[in-house]
């Protein structure tokens, strides 16, 4: 149950910037546990996010990150609808990070899921306490008043106020504890398709990304890093640098040793006048490394390393009835190995900020995911207390998880420091896709039985460094949040299941990333269960259709499995096969699916649930002379109720695009520990000729909101291998396509 | 010194000659709606036009652009938002955002010189510029209707 607390009202508008006589609440919102990799709590804070001023301006805090996914809009459109105000006078404005907020760690497609709630809750007090103003002004019934568009209106006498000149009584009351929200059928923007808030200064070239923040004197900052993962400056000559016009300083960054964190992988420093001339004395600068323990990854051994932790016995992670048994004494056994490499995020914008470090107080302006670990970070940086450090959160151009690290904060933040001066750092392309946080290369292996034409039993090992090493040196077996993307949570009714996770250490930082390890296990899975299909010979979504199994909710309590059911409560967010199944069917539906398809085409479907919603995707796929062409996706989204169905579906059309990108072209590799790839022209992304046409059908749902701008990513991939497999009878078992055909 | 027009102003830059024209108009001129994405013109992001052509801003020395008149995003619809800015509304096209600068620029560049390219012409003339969010289908579908609005 969320409690609501009055705010100190002068601390809020120093944070959102209004002028006095405006009434502000704060509300207390629960916050729970989250994904992989990210830190939470799970206590409840104190937070404000509504003030409205005389004028009956309405400013509600957006406290996510909006990296393009569209919750800045989201969000204050829940609160608006509740609290009945006209959306034409409400202004959004980004918080600063604050833990009053609750968490503000943009990523695991949580804004809407876990503040749909808080967010109602937040508009209705709203209303409430208008409600009450009015009905004290007019000395009337409150129940004989009525609020709607912004203003409350006595019924039985028609006279009425509007929101601002309520502002004065309403700001003497005492927050009530409960409130009704408004039933759902009532809303008026929630549902309905609204522009996002930024879209004009988007067409203009008036937002501001992290890249563009700007502070009167600030100085530009380039960093030279070690190829390796944890090498270390032996020696440098920063003689040429220092005579490039306008370089004014060279110094080292200290690298603090393996794991790195969030903190800098270390290097040599150019402080400049501008950019280009930071970019040109960086070019100078003459280092000696020491590579250090990771010069010895190498890709290609690695993927050995990696298929021989598939191809024997691992660590168990699921175990229901003896699959090892059933395979053993099954006649019709089959088994496939697949393989995906590492993937870098490579958002438009790559990392950048400007930060100030002063003596008792740091001011950053960054596109981060996370602003108050960033304030832990450049703490642990500069020797300043969190609450020292003011973060201003601008747009993100793109974040894919790789602004959830705020590694070039930490940097921005020693230099400024160093240099008592505000400095800019922007990350240059090679750095991003250079110095990463990767999404895990990974092998796996697969088996199954198949008795009297039924699977019997089913067998996945899966092997990947894992985003546990980032933090601990030591790790070598994926985390249980990692092991409940795509992985362990196989959704068939086979009686004889087993998942084992083969140990390997890490060589990079290894980070999230779009969805996350769901990108490679759900491809395993996804295309496993093809071949399945091919060897029963059975149609591709009848097969899926039969092994989803009778409609039930999924419990994984008996194999010894701990699913982290992306950190919320199972019985809130059951996993209900009846869903799955109807995203299935339709997909199969919009894309007539058994239709005949013409000679070197065909269409392939993956079906899975990730982050909580419901995806099925089906590819239609031309290949000619090793020419593959992607003609068509259809996509079925349900991910419970929607709240702005224009950035649902402009997030599927994303992730198709995404997942298309990752399956053409996706490949990080190192040699002698570093890694080869460092621009768009080894590490390409699709472009718009080769985008297919996109068909999305949103589900009609009442359920709670669930994620949206990662699940539609991981069945994209393992839908087109299937869809291959169906034009040409050829199994591709590894990723990037590019590598067989022309894309 | 160098005398640039930008957006019709006439300015005086203190820069060296072999400054990519992207950082000149970003960091000494203070305009920041063209972005930076790759440094090597194979993104698109620094797109913006010299005598109504698109260029990539990243790899032009500002010295080429002395004389010429400089168009950045914020200039395309200084007095009256361009049909392609208009479209873009409509059509809801940005997510994060950040390439759209380009994006447009380009897209302008093309309906200068065609206003009513085909579907094969509008992948030809953007398939320089990447959008990692992936608003390709609505790119085209924008552009397809500012086109017409041009014509009309």
């Amino acid at each position: 149950m969320s409690t609501v607390l009055k705010m100190d009202r002068r601390e809020f508008l120093k944070g959102v910037g209004l002028s006095s006589g405006a009434l502000t609440l704060g509300v207390a919102i629960p916050t729970g546990s989250v994904l992989a990799g990210a830190s939470s709590n799970g206590t409840f804070h104190p937070n404000a996010f509504v003030s409205i001023d005389k004028t009956g301006l309405v400013t509600i805090i957006a406290h996510r990150s909006e990296m393009g996914q569209g919750s800045k809009t989201g969000l204050p459109m829940i609160v608006a609808d509740e609290m009945e105000a006209d959306w034409n006078r409400v202004s959004v404005k980004q918080g600063l990070a604050d833990k009053a907020y609750g968490s503000q760690n943009t990523d695991g497609s949580r804004s809407i899921r876990r503040f749909y709630q808080p967010m109602r809750k937040v508009g209705a007090t709203v209303k409430d306490m208008l409600l009450t103003a009015a009905a004290q002004t007019w000395s009337v019934d409150k129940k004989d008043c009525l609020v709607a568009n912004h203003q409350v209106t006595h019924k039985p006498s028609g006279k009425s106020l509007h929101f601002g000149q309520l502002v004065g009584v309403a700001q003497t009351l005492p927050v009530p504890k409960d409130v009704t929200l408004k039933p759902e059928k009532e809303f008026r923007y929630v549902g309905k398709d609204v522009p996002i808030v930024d879209l004009e200064d988007m067409v203009t070239g008036q937002g501001v990304y992290g890249i563009d923040a700007h502070v009167d004197g600030m100085l530009y900052a380039q960093i030279e890093r070690c190829p390796v993962y944890g090498g270390t400056v032996k020696s440098f000559d920063a003689s040429a640098a220092l005579k490039v016009k306008g370089v004014r300083e060279v110094f080292v960054i200290e690298h603090k040793g393996i794991p790195t964190q969030f903190a800098s992988v270390g290097g040599v420093a150019v402080i400049a006048d501008n950019t280009w001339a930071a970019i040109k004395g960086r070019q100078q600068l003459k280092i000696d490394w020491d590579m250090g323990e990771n010069r010895v990854y190498d890709s290609s051994s690695y993927r050995r390393q990696l298929e021989q932790a598939v191809n024997k016995p691992a660590k168990v992670v699921r175990k229901e009835g003896d699959a090892t048994a059933a395979l053993k004494a099954t006649k019709k056994r089959i088994t496939a190995d697949y393989y995906l490499p590492a993937l870098v995020h490579a958002p438009m914008e790559p990392p950048a900020c400007v930060a100030w470090v002063q003596k008792d107080k740091a001011q950053v302006w960054a596109c981060v995911q996370a602003p108050q670990g960033v304030q832990q970070v450049v703490a642990g940086g500069t020797g300043l207390k969190p609450e020292q450090v003011e973060v201003n959160v601008t747009l993100l151009g793109g974040g894919f998880g790789r602004k959830s690290k705020p590694d070039f904060v930490f940097e921005a933040a020693v230099i400024s420091k160093r240099i008592g001066k505000p400095v800019k750092l922007n990350w240059t392309r090679e750095d991003e896709v250079k110095h990463g946080y990767y999404h895990s290369v990974s092998a796996h292996h697969l088996e199954a039985a198949i008795d009297d034409n039924k699977v019997s039993a089913w067998l996945h090992r899966n092997a990947h460094p894992s985003i546990s090493y980032t933090f601990d040196k030591n790790a070598e077996h994926a985390s249980d949040g990692e092991l409940s993307l795509g992985f362990a949570d196989l959704p068939f009714a086979i009686p004889n299941i087993q998942h084992e996770n083969g140990a390997i250490k890490g060589h990079t930082r290894i980070g999230w990333l779009r969805s996350v390890s769901n990108i490679f296990n759900v491809f395993a899975s996804g295309v496993f269960v093809d071949e399945i299909a091919a060897a029963r010979k059975k149609d591709p979504v009848d097969n899926l259709l039969e092994l989803m199994g009778p409609d039930r909710h999924l419990s994984f309590d008996e194999s010894g499995f701990k699913f982290s059911n992306y950190g919320e409560n199972i019985e809130q967010y059951p996993y209900d096969i009846k869903r799955l199944k109807e995203v299935t069917r339709r997909a199969a539906k919009n894309s007539n699916w058994k239709a005949k398809t013409k000679e070197g085409n065909g269409k392939g479907i993956c079906v899975y649930r990730s982050f909580l919603s419901y995806i099925s995707m089906v590819v239609d796929v031309s290949v000619q002379d090793k020419e593959l062409k992607v003609n068509k996706v259809y996509c079925v989204v349900d991910c419970g109720r929607v709240v702005n169905p224009d950035r649902v579906r402009s997030q599927m059309e994303g992730s198709i695009i995404f997942g298309l990108s990752l399956a053409y072209y996706g490949k990080i590799t190192a040699k002698e520990g570093a890694i080869e790839q460092s621009n768009f022209h080894d590490y390409p992304l699709l472009r718009i000729p080769q985008t297919p046409e996109i068909h999305i059908e949103l589900v009609q749902s009442e359920e709670l909101p669930t994620g949206v701008g990662e699940p539609g990513v991981p069945p994209v991939a393992p839908a087109l291998i299937n869809a291959i497999f169906a034009a040409t009878g050829e199994r591709i078992r590894e990723l990037p396509l590019n590598q067989r055909f022309s894309v | 010194m160098i005398e640039l027009t930008i957006n019709g102003k006439k300015q005086q830059l203190d820069v060296e000659p072999d400054m990519p024209l992207l950082w000149a108009i970003r960091d000494i001129a203070g305009l920041t709606g063209t972005k930076f994405g790759c440094g090597k013109a194979l993104c698109g992001a620094c797109t913006l036009h010299l005598d109504g052509v698109a260029i990539r801003s990243c790899v032009t020395p500002v010295s080429y652009a002395a004389g010429k008149s400089i168009t950045t995003i914020e200039g395309l619809g200084a007095e009256k938002m361009h049909p392609l800015q208009q479209a873009w509304i409509d059509h809801s096209v940005p997510q994060c955002g950040y390439c759209q600068s380009g994006q447009l620029m380009q897209a302008a560049s093309l309906l200068a010189q065609n206003n009513n390219p085909s579907d094969k012409e509008i992948d030809q003339a953007m398939s320089g510029n990447i959008c990692r969010c992936g608003t390709y289908p609505r790119i085209r579908a924008a552009i397809k209707d500012a086109a017409k609005a041009t014509q009309s």
